[in-house]
């Protein structure tokens, strides 16, 4: 360990004590990925706060060592954000698991960034609530990941992100100090910006969200079809008739089969395309609507609908959906999970050329997609044993996003830019417009230690900003200084 | 070669600035109307090479919110940029420039379209205009406001760099949300000049209005029922007891839903008010900002004034004739109190937003993104 590490950590256990200071290599080993293994990186030392003030002292620690943080909750992040450095420190908000408040007459919760997704739910649901944004991890991803990814998941094509249920956040900012900020702060929203930023801006200690309403009733469908394009013509009729079903997701043959496969989901045998259909709301509203999709599903050519009937045959349908992307592994030995966002119109023509993409190039890819946005995780299937497959199947990756990004779409819906995806930000935005996301970054952190190397192909240097300064010199008003 | 004539080089619509022309008392040399990118562009980039002040401003209806700007040797109006680019109705997104007024984007969401912008400011003026003030309407308990509802954007920063955020996608984690910075900035940040929205199908809708002994009560039934409220308004107007409680939502079944909603507010069934959306009259307008079940002890504190506004999300606009002193009164309910329009004076004398903790941070930013304070100077909070 550099001796910079070494007195950092001694540091670092004066204010945390012993047990919360890992310096272990063996264990630091524990930390050196997150959801996103193809990266690696042992962490410098790893350290467990228990209060934003202790993260806060952390963060000056470093600042004044010179070090760089990265922040890391549940560590299911897939694009590489809570990516440690090895000459660096990570804070891992595992031990901040608090529900500190649920205020149903307010509808919102307050909890500490290490509570698990769910557990959010688990305190409201028997209040009549439940906390939204529903990634497929929300067993074990925390409300700090969801905030710092902007998280989304199945139903967000109703209920929005992560973004739209954050009412507060107390941050740890990257000058170590400790600021709230809300939605109801006058002036720019810098709460809204801090969400999705992906650790690069600070770290958030104590998260306000926003309670939803349990709905009244939930109904699900699952219907098939021979082709994916009568999927894709069924998803346009139900989004032109003016219906926003909670969630809507498509699943082609080939993930329908390793779905089969793994959970023996029992969809439709033969079916090109499954289309999972929620409706959720008032129940006269909601029976309304499912009909009318039903009708839908129906003209554009499915041959089965199925209704579920109670939460076990909901639960059914959901599950091949769910485990879509671990079931891979019963028809391939590695894949790669891709996220890429095209405007929904574009569907049909996106999904032909992934098809032939994959033909072309011999990769296997299964598509499964949350049809409703327009968002696309293709899978692309390769075996890792045999040389020189994962390139060819990182190469029809990109080939991916680059169609998303042709279309005018997104190189992620959800899973965010990290390290995975910064060298792809250049294909979707101009050096000014990262130049201008990375001003905001200089504003937050002028040091350039929060979380660097993600989300930006290249940093920018901060350094002293040109133009008049309004007043006098903040030493000089102190007089602590004179100019001479 | 003259100012003027700088600006008239790349922009074809400028001219001097005149009496009518005043921002917070203050004449303009130049004022321009870009009418595309490029010329928004160099009209930045000119006002940035010559030193001068730049205020932006749209419908110009909400030039007298925040604080007195402090110069203003251009301004820069959108009234050019009116334009609808996009409206993809399969993908339920609307791409329009930041002049485009509310009155023209209704008139074409009318024509048919099936879908609407979830965004009804109380006021009329432009798109842009509702970005950089954050004013939403009362549909903001279910669709939020700006912030929410942008999905990219395109802002001239103040050296005349053109940059975007976000895309035309409704789903998109790629990069920071600029978007979201530029809501509230009041021009201070950059000229917004072009937007992309998520739509929202155009609904069934039913509102039903009630005269209420107890508001508090009301509001939270609403709240916790099974309706959800697209919009949940009340108002009191000044010096009365009574108040009147509006609940608009959508849905399939508008008697059985209306039922219902008389039921749950519990009181005498009234017609759709004409104040529905309008802000309360009076020299000063500001807005308090608490939460939902404070609504009780915000109505005692407020007693007196007219109170109208999403009691829902907790976003009430009144008319005080004393802004400290409605802050006194509202403190032990964890208020804000922000006074959102007035004349210059009572602007210049009072303190417009109330406790700002993330100032620091907001000073930072916008040294960054404008370092000579050019942008709306003294438009927003000291120092930026």
């Amino acid at each position: 360990m550099a001796d910079t590490l070494r007195a950092l950590a001694e540091r670092c256990i004066r204010v945390l004590g012993p047990e919360s200071v890992i310096t272990d290599p063996v264990r630091l080993r524990t930390y050196d990925c997150d959801g996103l293994t193809s990266h690696r990186a042992s962490p410098g030392l790893v350290v467990l706060p228990e209060t934003a003030e202790q993260i806060a002292a952390i963060v000056r620690a470093c600042i004044e060592a010179g070090v760089p943080y990265v922040a890391r909750g549940s560590g299911t992040g897939l694009s590489g954000g809570a990516l440690p450095r090895t000459d660096g420190v990570l804070i891992v908000t595992a031990r901040m698991r608090r529900i500190l408040d649920i205020d149903v007459a307010n509808q919102r919760a307050v909890v500490e960034p290490g509570v698990i997704n769910l557990d959010v739910t688990r305190a409201a649901r028997p209040h009549g609530y439940y906390f939204a944004p529903d990634p497929s991890s929300q067993q074990v991803c925390s409300v700090g990941g969801n905030v710092a990814e902007n998280s989304g998941g199945a139903h967000c094509l109703k209920y929005g992100f992560t973004a739209h249920h954050i009412l507060a956040s107390e941050i740890v900012t990257p000058d170590g100090e400790v600021v709230e900020l809300s939605r109801d702060d006058p002036g720019f929203d810098l709460l809204g910006v801090f969400v999705g930023s992906e650790g690069t801006l600070g770290i958030t200690t104590k998260v306000t969200v926003r309670l939803t309403r349990l709905p009244q009733t939930v109904q699900t469908l699952l219907a098939a079809f021979d082709t994916i394009e009568q999927g894709g013509e069924a998803v346009s009729a139900i989004i032109a008739a003016g219906v926003v079903p909670a969630a809507i997701e498509m699943m082609d043959a080939l993930s329908i089969k390793a779905a089969e496969a793994a959970v023996a989901c029992g969809y439709p045998e033969g079916a090109g395309a499954v289309l999972v259909v929620e409706l959720d709301g008032p129940e006269a509203t909601v029976a309304h609507q499912f009909a009318e999709v039903g009708r839908l599903c129906r003209e554009a050519g499915a041959f089965e609908i199925r209704v579920a009937a109670d939460d076990t045959e909901r639960a059914l349908i959901w599950k091949g959906r769910k485990s879509a992307f671990a079931a891979m592994g019963r028809i391939s030995p590695a894949y790669i999970v891709q996220d890429g966002v095209i405007p929904r119109t574009a569907l049909g023509e996106v999904l032909g050329r992934i098809d032939a993409l994959s033909r072309e190039s011999g990769v296997r890819v299964a598509n499964v997609f949350h049809a409703g946005d327009g968002n696309l995780h293709p899978l692309v299937l390769f075996d890792d044993a045999v040389p020189g497959a994962q390139e060819r199947a990182e190469k029809v990756s990109g080939a991916i996003l680059d169609l998303c990004i042709e279309q005018g779409g997104s190189i992620t819906g959800e899973h965010g830019v990290g390290v995975d995806k910064a060298r792809y930000m250049l294909r979707m935005f101009s050096d000014d417009d990262l130049d201008t996301m990375q001003m905001v970054r200089c504003g937050f952190d002028p040091a350039g230690l929060c979380n660097p190397g993600k989300v930006f192909p290249t940093p920018r240097l901060c350094g002293e900003v040109p133009g008049v300064r309004k007043g006098p010199h903040p030493l000089v008003a102190e007089g602590k200084a004179d100019l001479f | 070669m003259s100012v003027l004539d700088a600006f008239a080089k790349v922009c074809a619509d400028v001219r001097p600035g005149g009496d009518t022309d005043r921002v917070d008392g203050l004449v303009p040399r130049v004022v321009a109307a870009p009418a595309s990118l490029d010329e928004a562009s160099a009209v930045m980039r000119t006002a940035a090479e010559h030193g001068l002040a730049v205020v932006p401003s749209g419908a110009g209806t909400k030039l007298d919110h925040g604080r007195p700007v402090e110069r203003c040797e251009v301004l820069v109006t959108s009234r050019n940029l009116d334009r609808i680019i996009k409206h993809s109705p399969g993908d339920l997104t609307l791409h329009v420039e930041a002049g485009l007024t509310f009155e023209a984007l209704h008139a074409a969401e009318a024509d048919g379209w099936g879908q609407h912008l979830a965004l009804a400011p109380p006021m009329d003026g432009t798109i842009g205009g509702a970005i950089a003030t954050d004013f939403a309407g009362p549909g903001r308990l279910l669709h939020g406001s700006a912030r929410d509802l942008l999905i990219g954007i395109t802002v001239v920063r103040a050296d005349g760099t053109v940059t975007r955020s976000g895309g035309k996608v409704v789903k998109n984690v790629a990069g920071y949300d600029l978007g979201k910075l530029y809501t509230g900035s009041l021009g201070t940040l950059g000229l917004i000049v072009d937007a992309t929205f998520r739509m929202h199908p155009a609904a069934r809708v039913v509102r039903v209005a009630a005269t209420v002994k107890d508001p508090g009560r009301a509001v939270q039934a609403v709240l916790h029922s099974q309706v959800v409220p697209r919009a949940l308004e009340i108002d009191r107007p000044a010096g009365s007891d009574e108040t009147t409680v509006v609940v608009e939502a959508e849905t399939e079944t508008p008697d059985e839903t209306s039922a219902r909603l008389r039921d749950l507010l519990g009181g005498a069934p009234v017609t759709t008010p004409d104040w529905w959306n309008r802000l309360p009259e009076g020299e000063v307008l500001a807005e308090i900002r608490s939460l939902p079940a404070r609504l009780p002890e915000v109505m005692d504190a407020a007693k007196g004034l007219p109170l109208r506004g999403s009691a829902g999300a907790g976003r009430l606009y009144t008319a005080p004739d004393d802004l400290e002193a409605l802050r006194e009164a509202l403190k032990p309910t964890g208020a804000r109190v922000v006074l959102m329009r007035a004349g210059r004076s009572v602007r210049e004398a009072v303190d417009v937003w109330g406790p700002m903790p993330a100032l620091p941070l907001m000073r930072r930013v916008k040294d960054q993104f404008d370092p000579d304070h050019r942008l709306s100077p003294g438009r927003f909070a000291e120092g930026v």
